[in-house]
């Protein structure tokens, strides 16, 4: 991706893409996800928020706009880094922080924590925080999606890292020779923790290598354009319902934040930090609705300070959410 | 009510049938089944059931990671699926998704997730050298939300396969290569006559529970898959020389039944676990201790483990058989313990 060190780049306008509604549900979506992150992440690291973190500022184009393409009764899998995968697919950012404040009202009854947050209701799997962990998971569930006979569809969310585990070979191969209606969505963020995708793979285009290598269709997506991410999510998913899955999705992205805890990301080059920062997801698709005339500066902040509003008012309240008691300990074991 | 004569192999197809038949959310996933012409897996369990199911026979690649971590997603989806390896020692490949997925996903997301999942793995070491070899069990009986059962008869094959079918949780059964079956085409030098007279009509051995296949008053002497039946052989050795050996299959590894165990070693006062593999680190350490937890005042004697060397599976067949517990070591153990 060549980034401009200027503006940020335009976004891909799709021809339907223009309900204000819906554009603007997007973005409000994104900044969820945004003010989410940097709220738990002044929490945790004020000691206010135990256990450690994996966080996404930065990719919250590859969660909002594929998860949008989905039905509530479509999976998806997710990893150690879940927290915009799950409120892009529908869970409240109440749940979400009583589980990381460990409560029992959290949508894993505190026992999942960060890097394990679900809510099968709203079809999303608990974080499987081994890397490529989630892969086979998911061609099971569309493996059941299509022995039920019903139209539903899996997505598996993971980072370039999984694509050298044995996981993701094995399980993008059983989906691609059963034609399973799972989605593989790589967000290649050019990091496995600290380690840049060129010192891990000799081709780094990894679309290019799944194409080739699997008989699947795959394709390269700018990943920090959100229109971009749901057109080609919403292509995919019509492609699965339709018995033709699965399909592979490379989103490229940039991971704004660290690792995880208190990384300073000293490996990230401040060049390459500065042309992603200006293309920011949020930072983009705000300007390109401000140019659109959908929307005012004023506008963009209204719903910035509402969303930090209503995360605020959901801290105090998880704050004093009832813990588990120690007898919760062994309960939830076995059925 | 009548009753047919048949081997391990022959019960588990029957009872993978029937669970087929009675709920079609059950289906087999695994390498080399349902291949016209094949095999049926490794040891024929699967053997022409893609006839009658041609849609619920998952055939894999050579994938234990993958297609382990597909059953997860299935199982989680509402589906029931059978998964085995052709060898226990391949577990080792897939143990991520087991460990870490299949065991704790009930847990981790606070309830919200069933994972009604067999896992069938043959074990024992057969004449194959190191890697088709290991006895498996100690891996696995010690992960939480796993449950761990070892049959050693055609009848408790049929009936604890259909009743870990319809478990709501994961459910690991191990096979022995030498108890499949000891005539015909699953004959093996060293295999064992496990055959059951298998009633017709449909029943379930519940899991989590021992079984005393043996009464006796002077020793307690425990053990599962082959070495139930050395140790059985035994007991009958024993009686010879008049020791009264009380001999229990303890099948259900994970958990143990530490209620049917306990109650034996209170009268006899005497331990003796049988176990192949490695001793140390073994399941057999697992029972000695909770057995002493449980009523270590009861026994007049330390507890004695025969169990394998620490060593790998050998080869040579010299080698293996003195890998392998043998009929004299267990007698020779239940003539020490007795001598307190």
């Amino acid at each position: 991706m060549t980034a401009s060190h200027s503006a940020p780049r335009d976004i891909a306008w799709a021809a339907n893409s223009d309900a204000p509604g819906f554009l603007l549900g997007l973005y409000e979506r994104m900044v969820m996800i945004r003010e989410f992150e940097d709220g738990v992440k002044f929490l945790f690291l004020e000691g206010i928020m135990p256990g450690t973190i994996h966080q996404c500022q930065g990719q919250e184009a590859t969660a909002v706009g594929v998860c949008t393409a989905l039905r509530t009764d479509d999976f998806i899998t997710s990893t150690f880094r879940g927290h915009g995968h799950a409120l892009a697919k529908g869970l409240s950012v109440q749940e979400l922080l009583d589980e990381l404040f460990g409560a029992s009202t959290g949508c894993c009854k505190g026992k999942g924590g960060s890097m394990h947050v679900g809510n099968m209701a709203q079809g999303m799997v608990p974080g499987i925080a081994i890397v490529g962990g989630g892969i086979p998971v998911a061609a099971g569930l569309a493996l059941a999606f299509k022995m039920q006979r019903t139209d539903r569809v899996a997505v598996s969310f993971f980072g370039d890292g999984a694509v050298a585990e044995g996981a993701f070979h094995e399980g993008v191969n059983m989906a691609a020779i059963w034609n399973l209606p799972v989605i593989f969505v790589c967000e290649n963020n050019l990091y496995g923790a600290s380690t840049h995708v060129s010192r891990v793979m000799r081709d780094t285009h990894v679309a290019r290598r799944v194409g080739g290598s699997y008989g699947i269709r795959a394709e390269q997506i700018d990943g920090n354009d959100v229109l971009a991410v749901y057109e080609a999510a919403k292509t995919a998913v019509a492609q699965c319902r339709a018995g033709n899955g699965p399909v592979f999705l490379e989103l490229l992205t940039y991971r704004l934040t660290g690792h995880s805890r208190r990384d300073p990301c000293h490996y990230q080059p401040k060049e390459e930090r500065e042309e992603w920062t200006a293309q920011d997801p949020i930072l983009r698709f705000g300007a390109a609705l401000v140019k659109r005339g959908l929307i005012d500066d004023a506008g963009l902040e209204a719903v910035k300070s509402r969303v930090r509003r209503d995360f605020e008012a959901a801290v105090q309240v998880a704050q004093r959410q009832p813990l588990p008691t120690t007898n919760d300990l062994t309960t939830d074991v076995f059925a | 009510m009548t009753t047919r004569n048949l081997g391990i192999a022959e019960s588990l197809r029957e009872a993978i049938a029937e669970e087929m038949t009675r709920d079609e959310r059950v289906f087999c996933i695994g390498e080399d089944i349902a291949v016209p012409g094949g095999w049926g897996g490794a040891f024929t369990v699967t053997l022409g059931l893609e006839k009658k199911f041609p849609d619920r026979m998952i055939n894999t690649p050579i994938a234990e990671l993958g297609f382990f971590g597909v059953a997860c997603g299935a199982a989680m989806a509402g589906m029931r699926p059978i998964a085995d390896v052709q060898y226990g020692d391949f577990l080792l490949l897939a143990a991520d998704q087991i460990i870490n997925n299949i065991a704790k996903m009930r847990y981790m997301s606070g309830g919200q997730i069933s994972m009604p999942l067999v896992m069938r793995a043959p074990v024992g070491a057969t004449g194959r050298g190191s890697q088709h070899a290991q006895n498996l069990e100690r891996y696995f009986t010690g992960v939480p939300g796993l449950k761990v059962v070892a049959v050693s008869n055609a009848y408790d094959a049929k009936g604890m396969l259909k009743a870990a079918v319809r478990d709501d949780n994961p459910v690991m059964i191990f096979e022995h290569k030498l108890l499949y079956g000891s005539k015909g085409a699953r004959f093996e030098p060293g295999a064992v006559d496990a055959t059951s007279d298998i009633p017709d009509g449909d029943y379930t051995v519940p899991l989590g529970k021992a079984a005393v296949r043996r009464e006796g008053s002077d020793v307690t002497i425990l053990g599962w898959l082959l070495m139930l039946h050395y140790s059985l052989q035994a007991a009958e050795r024993l009686a010879a020389e008049g020791i009264s050996a009380e001999v229990i299959d303890v099948r259900s590894l994970s958990p143990l039944d530490l209620e049917t165990i306990g109650a034996s070693v209170r009268r006899t006062g005497r331990v003796v676990i049988v176990e192949e593999g490695p001793k140390t680190g073994g399941v057999s350490a697992e029972i000695a201790a909770s057995v002493m937890e449980e009523c270590g005042e009861y026994l007049r004697c330390p507890v004695r483990r025969v169990a394998s060397a620490d060593v790998p599976v050998p080869f040579t067949p010299v080698l293996e058989n003195a890998y392998r517990p043998d009929v004299p070591r267990i007698v020779e153990a239940a003539r020490e313990v007795m001598q307190f």
